[in-house]
């Protein structure tokens, strides 16, 4: 999904928590997400500290869409 | 000759996607597809345990879980370890590549694992791990048992292998040295020879299979761009009005974003038959972070977002199938002006 978007020339933050995987397929823009079965989720948070993780788990796609890169990096997203 | 058998809870009998955070376990014994395995084993050799986990665990779960595994496996003093088959299941590919890869690194015991060669697993572990190709579905499960047994025999053995193409593995990527018939040049006239005429003919190097893209250069700016949100993760709107398939799916559907600042729980479900939902339908912004995307839009760090998420299924997607619906999404992102997209995979 990642390459074909990236073949039409959409520069693509794939959030994936097997990121060895999307490595080796070969997508070029990775973020470190949580879990296989949530990405974007850390249920173990308090709701707030939750929320305010996903808003850095987006802000890492950010920083991966406006960062020059070579081939499959890995972008790894900050504790809030 | 004693072969510790690894299998996944699913295989293991414990349960399926809701079990999939089992914590490692091992029982005495051949259990579910070991069985048929023990009976291929001819007498020669015996499964004196099975070693199990939910692969949810084993695939991200904490960096401790591997090493306990290997731990229960070391306590039944194999001479082998084989694992699977796991057939295109990603999470459990994953699992047996990475528990015989820590096998060899910890106890230094040959391993063997078996699983279709699309199995993204096979990408990452061929060259340090033995695999077994199988068929993508268990329906191959009998052929694969076979082959597992005639191997684990080789390696307890202690035999040398042949090349992959001769012992019915995948290649390892190793170079090995051999006599051949006849020089290089005359060799490579051959096979030029033989595609000229039509002819079937083997590469005597072959091209690796995953294809690089280059990437796209970078947005230059997030605060002007239009961002599109995408998942394979099978997020579809409570009663899945449009009937996405939970496996192989043959779609990808479109929807809106119009007025909501997040999605909420009770609103969506997931069309996935691979990983358990109940997290993510708890809060869908786990799965499609739109409360997120929306909140960076308000601050300005995000242009605009488009008002529509695309959704389709990866589980056990076709590859060349999930290539279409990808270009067709790319197509209808850039009617829309699209920009960038944040993808969410599973």
């Amino acid at each position: 999904m990642a390459k074909e978007l990236e073949r039409a020339g959409f520069p693509t933050a794939t959030v994936t928590s097997l990121a060895a995987v999307a490595v080796k397929v070969g997508a070029n823009r990775i973020v470190r997400g949580h879990r296989f079965s949530h990405p974007c989720g850390r249920p173990e948070l308090p709701p707030t500290e939750e929320r305010a993780w996903r808003v850095e788990l987006v802000r890492t796609a950010l920083r991966a869409l406006s960062t020059p890169v070579e081939g499959p990096t890995i972008f790894e997203p900050a504790e809030p | 000759m004693r072969i510790v058998h690894y299998l996944n809870q699913f295989f293991a009998g414990i349960g399926g996607e809701d079990r999939a955070e089992t914590p490692p376990g091992a029982r005495a014994g051949a259990v579910g597809p070991g069985r048929a395995l023990q009976q291929l084993l001819a007498g020669e050799a015996e499964i004196a345990g099975t070693v199990f986990c939910g692969d949810g665990l084993v695939a991200d779960g904490p960096d401790a879980v591997v090493p306990e595994i290997v731990a229960l496996i070391g306590r039944f003093a194999p001479d082998v370890v084989v694992a699977g088959p796991a057939f295109d299941a990603g999470r459990y590919g994953l699992a047996c590549a990475r528990v015989c890869a820590a096998v060899i690194e910890r106890l230094g015991i040959p391993v063997l694992a078996a699983m279709a060669p699309d199995n993204a697993a096979v990408e990452i572990y061929r060259r340090e791990v033995l695999i077994v190709p199988t068929t993508v579905t268990a329906l191959g499960m009998k052929a694969a048992l076979a082959a597992m047994a005639r191997l684990a025999l080789r390696l307890g053995r202690d035999e040398t292998l042949g090349p992959a193409a001769v012992e019915g593995y995948l290649p390892r990527g190793r170079r090995m040295n051999a006599r051949a018939p006849a020089p290089a040049s005359e060799r490579a006239l051959e096979l030029l020879l033989a595609r000229l005429d039509g002819r079937p003919f083997t590469s005597e190097v072959p091209l690796p299979r995953y294809e690089r893209i280059p990437p796209p250069p970078p947005v230059a700016d997030p605060a002007r761009m239009r961002l599109a949100l995408v998942t394979e993760c099978g997020l579809v709107p409570s009663g899945n009005p449009d009937r996405l398939e939970w496996v192989r799916a043959s779609k990808w559907l479109t929807y809106s974003l119009d007025g909501k600042q997040n999605l909420a729980r009770g609103d969506y479900e997931v069309a996935h038959g691979g990983y358990d939902a109940a997290f993510a339908v708890e809060d869908p912004d786990r799965l499609v972070p739109v409360d997120a995307v929306r909140e960076l839009v308000r601050r300005g760090e995000i242009g605009e977002v488009l008002d529509a998420y695309y959704v389709t299924c990866g589980n056990h997607g076709i590859l060349s199938q999930m290539a279409t619906h990808a270009r067709e999404i790319a197509a209808d992102l850039r009617r829309q002006h699209v920009d960038s997209v944040l993808l969410v995979a599973t």
